[in-house]
């Protein structure tokens, strides 16, 4: 009963703390895309604009809740609580320290990508319930670009499962004591990399949103809350992409000795994550935009091949006993 | 009658050998042409002719087919409502279609009249000698009510739908306050909205293939990526653009009808405002009209200058492509350094002029002001500043490889659609072919500078940036030039019609003291004729046709602009594309809606 209780509560504080963290990741973006681009992006809210993302919450809850009359109502209004709801369960099954952590779940990974996919139907949803051309057209490029990414996306994190044994994500962090697994699956790193930033929709993969093409593609009709649920499962997947990264790959909260007694396991955790995200931001500063079918082609033609091969290279160096 | 052009300069006398005229005739004998009369005082050096509008298509079929070196470049279709004209040659009537056509092979223009009767406001299409004429004949018919048999689609351009009248006709009112109050009733705006509702059939258009239904895309006239009030309705297959209707208008201020009510030297701001990112390039090809009617003669400082300031305007109107351009791709970063570029030329302009974008800093004879203290050094900083930030864009931009993915082989046409479609500027010269104004038909004194004219080769829309990039770096060895080699003197024409006269001298001269006077209160009397002035400006061939009839304003003002062609193509470049395509090609078009619809 009591551990019930416990994990209740534990769950209560995560989510408590990653809501707010995924606000102030939009402060955090404008700012370092704004002295990236030489200028000095919000700085008025508070010391160094840091409240500015309260500010836009205010403001946002201040707008009202219109539902275009064309829409579909029931399901225009359910598709944003669909994207940011998969995601937050996502975060079930992170492991953020040895004692931190919602579930232990020995099927972790394939839960978080079940997650992954059922975050489609939040765009696809929301897109054919705005009944608006521009709403259907980012609707559509969002479900094949979704359908496709994460079909490679699941197969470039099976090189780790090789390598751990377990889909069990506490475990494979465990399996990372001895070195982490960028070492041998870096190529399994920038496939799941890239399929995460298309998953989270973010430039270069931003198609279902490109506003120089779509205005603002899905999510077009959408404004005031829902808007904002919309914005904050985006910010919410780039964490929780950074944060699957950082588990699979560089050795979750663990860290090398001696430094690894520096700080706590958390704050290893969360200083990584951060890390990948400044990245993830880098890149929406840096990159065009590729052409839909040139999208596509990317994944099908080179993606997945390149992911099969590392499944077929790490299988075959496991079996050798190399790895 | 001849009296009235005393004031005209000998220097502008049209030549009275016209070669191309015998060669027409030699084609076919049967036309009758009418060489124009002295009263009309054309002193541009395009030869001129009238002709029966019988005759026209036979004409132009002669002009665009038959002859060795055919026209190939229809360059505008405009019109005069000769009503309140006092100044009249013998064979004009109630109205004057002009046509202006170019050869690019014989590096000659021609401007062919045909005169119209008020009881017959009709003429044949030539769309079927020059696609681009389509437009030109809905906006003759637009603002004129002249009607062009067997035009393909004669519907209203740059007006609503809804207007009534035509604008240009001298009977119409030039300001709201001649007109009813203006008010929008619930009823009004159901009706102004209906007439905007697209009507596939209306242009030919299926709403279903034999598979499936098309979609009709609204793009614009408020999208990020249509750079302006601009809409075009595609019609789609997936996302794939079967066709495309640009729509035009919504940015229409009446700039031509202003023209008629302002006086020659008072309507220098609006110039800068028709093409917005072009700031003194506009005032540059009116002013010079102006001054070729009057036959002022421009001291040498003042056209160092104003070449100096023009080609600050070409980069900075080329570096808010290029920004946008990167940024249509959806590289969101470099448009903000090129802003910063662009910053610190303002910074230039604001120190020669007082303004930033639109300093209306020519004058009729000369500039408003002298250079200030110290500019040499600014310019310097910047022509050295600015090579090293495009060497950076190159990395960035240019050798992008998801960039050159989105850009290369998209949005291509060849140099014969170029020149079919009246594409001109760096569209044209993406194709291949070189033809820059400034080389050709050296304006301003640009002949005394040493620059190249960049070409492309597939004249898609990387090869539109490639040639855009590399002609900032001519413009600053341009202004490199000026800086080196500044000659001293007045920077005005000591003429009574500069306007306003050297200030100095109005202090201690009562013969510049009165002109001063009359030409800052009433404006200058220009003498009557009729000029047409082009200049290569930031997008293209920009021209003003000014008409005057002897009097302190135009009696017409016909501004040709370069986007207004460049839209009229994206039809042709835009089929099979995808969306994404559209967006590189219109951010590659580089047009401002300011510019097209004026």
């Amino acid at each position: 009963m009591s551990s019930a209780l416990w994990q209740l509560v534990e769950i209560t504080i995560i989510i408590s703390l990653l809501i707010p963290i995924a606000a102030m990741l939009v402060w955090v973006e404008r700012r370092l895309i704004g002295i990236w681009q030489d200028r000095l992006g919000p700085n008025r809210v508070g010391p160094f604009g840091i409240l500015q993302s309260f500010a836009d919450l205010l403001k946002i809850l201040g707008k009202e809740d219109w539902i275009p009359p064309f829409s579909e109502r029931l399901v225009f209004t359910i598709a944003p609580v669909i994207g940011a709801v998969s995601v937050l369960m996502s975060f079930a099954v992170i492991p953020f320290s040895p004692t931190i952590g919602v579930s232990n779940l020995n099927i972790g990974l394939l839960f978080f990508l079940a997650m992954a996919s059922l975050a489609v139907y939040s765009v696809v949803l929301a897109g054919w319930a705005s009944n608006s051309k521009y709403a259907l057209l980012g609707g559509m490029r969002a479900a094949a670009q979704t359908v496709s990414y994460e079909v490679f996306m699941g197969i470039s994190v099976m090189g780790v499962v090789i390598l751990s044994g377990t889909f069990n994500l506490r475990e494979i962090v465990l399996a990372q004591a001895d070195g982490w697994f960028i070492q041998s699956q870096f190529v399994g790193f920038v496939v799941f990399l890239i399929a995460g930033i298309a998953e989270s929709h973010r430039l270069p993969f931003d198609l279902p949103e490109a506003e120089t093409e779509l205005t603002a593609g899905f999510h077009t009709e959408y404004s005031g809350l829902k808007f904002a649920l919309f914005f904050l499962g985006e910010y919410l997947g780039v964490t929780l992409i950074s944060a699957m990264s950082v588990v699979l790959f560089f050795g979750g909260w663990q860290m090398p000795e001696p430094i690894n007694t520096w700080l706590p396991p958390l704050v290893w955790f969360i200083l990584k994550v951060m890390l990948l995200v400044v990245f993830f931001i880098l890149l929406r500063t840096s990159l065009p935009r590729p052409r839909f079918d040139q999208l596509m082609a990317f994944g099908w033609k080179f993606m997945l091949p390149l992911a099969l091969l590392n499944l077929l290279v790490t299988a075959a160096l496991r079996l050798m006993g190399v790895l | 009658m001849a009296s009235i052009n005393l004031q005209a300069s000998r220097d502008w006398q049209p030549s009275h050998t016209l070669p191309i005229i015998d060669e027409i005739l030699a084609q076919d004998s049967g036309l009758s042409l009418t060489p124009v009369t002295a009263i009309e005082n054309i002193v541009d050096d395009i030869t001129s002719c009238w002709v029966d509008k019988n005759q026209l298509c036979q004409l132009m079929q002669v002009l665009r087919f038959d002859l060795a070196k055919p026209f190939e470049v229809c360059f505008d279709i405009t019109a005069i409502d000769e009503s309140e004209r006092t100044c009249k040659a013998v064979h004009v009537s109630d109205f004057t279609v002009s046509y202006h056509l170019i050869s690019y092979q014989r590096n000659v223009d021609l401007r062919i009249k045909v005169a119209l009767g008020k009881q017959d406001k009709t003429l044949p299409s030539i769309c079927s000698f020059w696609p681009n004429a389509n437009w030109y004949e809905r906006e003759v018919w637009d603002m004129f009510g002249i009607v062009f048999d067997n035009h393909p689609y004669l519907t209203r351009i740059l007006m609503p739908n809804t207007w009534h009248g035509h604008p240009l006709l001298k009977t119409h009112p030039a300001r709201a306050t001649e007109m009813e109050p203006f008010s929008l009733p619930p009823l009004k705006q159901d009706e102004e909205q209906q007439a905007l509702q697209f009507d596939p059939e209306a242009w030919g258009m299926k709403r279903q293939s034999q598979d499936n239904d098309f979609m009709f895309l609204n793009l614009g006239p408020n999208h990020p990526s249509v750079h302006g009030a601009f809409r075009i309705v595609l019609q789609m297959d997936g996302e794939e653009i079967v066709d495309c209707v640009p729509d035009i208008g919504y940015h229409h201020r009446g700039a031509e009808k202003m023209g008629e009510r302002q006086s020659w030297h008072s309507y220098i701001p609006y110039t800068d405002r028709i093409d917005y990112l072009g700031g003194v390039m506009n005032n540059f090809p009116y002013v010079m009209a102006v001054e070729k009617l009057a036959g002022i003669t421009v001291p040498d400082r003042a056209k160092v200058i104003r070449i100096m300031t023009a080609e600050m305007f070409r980069i900075l109107s080329h570096l808010l492509f290029y920004g946008t351009f990167a940024q249509d791709i959806g590289a969101l970063s470099p448009i903000f350094y090129m802003f910063v570029d662009r910053e610190k030329l303002f910074g230039i302009i604001e120190a020669f002029t007082g303004a930033r974008m639109h300093p209306s800093w020519f004058r009729i004879g000369g500039i408003a002001s002298d250079l200030p203290k110290g500019w040499e050094q600014l310019v310097r900083d910047y022509v050295e500043y600015l090579p090293k930030r495009l060497d950076e864009y190159e990395k960035m931009v240019m050798q992008n490889s998801l960039l050159k993915n989105r850009t290369i082989n998209v949005g291509a046409y060849s140099t014969k659609e170029a020149l079919e479609w009246g594409v001109t500027g760096p569209g044209l010269r993406a194709t291949g072919f070189s033809w820059d104004l400034r080389k050709q038909r050296p304006y301003g004194g640009y002949d005394q500078f040493d620059f190249d004219v960049p070409v492309g080769e597939r004249g898609d829309c990387y090869d539109r940036c490639r040639v855009r990039v590399e002609e900032m770096r001519q413009s600053i060895r341009i202004i490199e030039q000026c800086l080196n080699n500044m000659p001293e003197g007045p920077y005005k024409a000591d003429h009574p019609q500069t306007t306003p006269p050297d200030k100095a001298r109005t202090m201690t001269d009562i013969d510049t003291l009165i002109p001063h006077f009359v030409n800052v209160s009433w404006g200058p009397v220009i003498p009557a004729g009729e000029v047409s002035v082009a200049v290569e400006a930031t997008k293209g061939i920009m021209a003003y046709h000014l008409i005057s009839d002897g009097s302190t304003m135009s009696y017409r003002t016909r501004i040709r602009t370069p986007s207004f062609p460049h839209l009229q193509m994206l039809p042709v470049i835009s089929r099979g594309q995808m969306v994404a395509d559209l967006i590189a090609t219109l951010g590659s078009v580089d047009y401002v809606m300011a510019d097209v619809d004026r």
